[in-house]
């Protein structure tokens, strides 16, 4: 008898076994950029394996970050975001990548402003 | 389904929760978010260092690094995430990937314990990232005066630092808010110096 607390707490396959041992996702996927199930996605008819379709499940109600993805699949951040990178170039994801307000990317100063105002407008809110 | 009907605009932001273990990261993260902190776990293969192929080491030690999480949604398009992260930090990389486009930093500090923080903090100033001080106030207790605790971690008069209690939303509220506000004069001052 396998009493609960007795029960292993972690998955007793390797993480990166449900990559096919990949650690290199096809896409750079940014900890907070918030994934999206496609219309293609949520027909279910072109998902390969279980992975997948806990992930359309998961991102079909409303937006989720890889960071959450992770955390509600139970697997490491690096196998998240291979599976998500994959579903991506499938196109059963979208994948919106954040804007990025610090440092050396380039990143379009208007633009951030603008949305550093609106959200302390929405934390003021709050 | 209920997706926003114009989802191109949709976007999201982070800011980075810091400071030494147990000073109350998680308890912040937790009395503003909308969802119950999360975990998300990174691996990492420690002496990874020149070697490219992990397969040529099937056996090699790894190292998880646990990151808390919560979820602000500032609006339909927008939403805000905060990070806590590991204390140690001896996990640069996992810093690197927080960092990257962040709003800026709240570094959490337990007068206690006033050395946690001052590696993050030398991070925080090499990286150029926005970050501000505020000292956790266990107990409702404020035990130093900030100018002190200004004085022990040696930051400028420019960074802002505040008293907060982790627990309490409206005080984290007023920290996050006190970051943004920050981060926004920062931005207006460089301008009116550029032109």
């Amino acid at each position: 008898m396998v009493l609960g607390g007795d029960e292993p707490t972690g998955s007793l396959v390797r993480p990166y076994a449900v990559t096919r041992g990949r650690t290199r996702p096809q896409l750079e996927i940014a900890l907070e950029a918030l994934v999206e199930a496609t219309a293609r996605g949520r027909s279910g008819q072109f998902l390969g394996g279980r992975e997948q379709k806990v992930i359309v499940d998961l991102c079909g109600g409303r937006l989720q970050s890889l960071a959450e993805i992770a955390a509600r699949m139970e697997v490491p951040l690096g196998v998240a975001r291979v599976l998500v990178a994959d579903m991506a170039a499938d196109g059963l994801l979208a994948v919106h990548e954040p804007t990025g307000f610090s440092g050396d990317d380039g990143a379009d100063e208007s633009v951030g402003t603008e949305l550093l105002e609106r959200v302390l407008s929405g934390l003021r809110r709050l | 389904m209920n997706s926003p009907a114009d989802t191109s605009r949709v976007t999201s932001a982070k800011i980075v929760i810091a400071g030494g273990f147990g000073v109350g990261k998680t308890t912040l993260v937790g009395s503003v978010s909308e969802i119950t902190p999360l975990t998300t776990e990174a691996i990492m293969t420690s002496a990874s260092e020149g070697v490219d192929d992990n397969n040529l080491v099937p056996d090699k030690a790894t190292t998880t690094v646990a990151m808390d999480f919560g979820r602000i949604s500032i609006d339909q398009d927008l939403i805000l995430y905060l990070f806590g992260t590991p204390g140690q930090t001896r996990f640069w990389f996992m810093w690197d990937e927080l960092v990257r486009g962040a709003i800026g930093a709240i570094v959490l500090v337990d007068t206690r314990r006033l050395a946690d923080c001052f590696s993050v903090i030398d991070f925080f100033e090499h990286r150029k990232l926005p970050y501000l001080v505020a000292v956790n106030c266990f107990d409702g207790k404020q035990l130093h005066e900030l100018q002190d605790i200004r004085d022990a971690l040696q930051v400028s008069q420019d960074v802002p630092l505040m008293y907060t209690d982790a627990r309490n939303r409206e005080s984290t509220k007023q920290v996050l808010i006190k970051l943004v506000e920050y981060v926004l004069s920062m931005r207006r001052t460089r301008t009116v110096g550029v032109g």
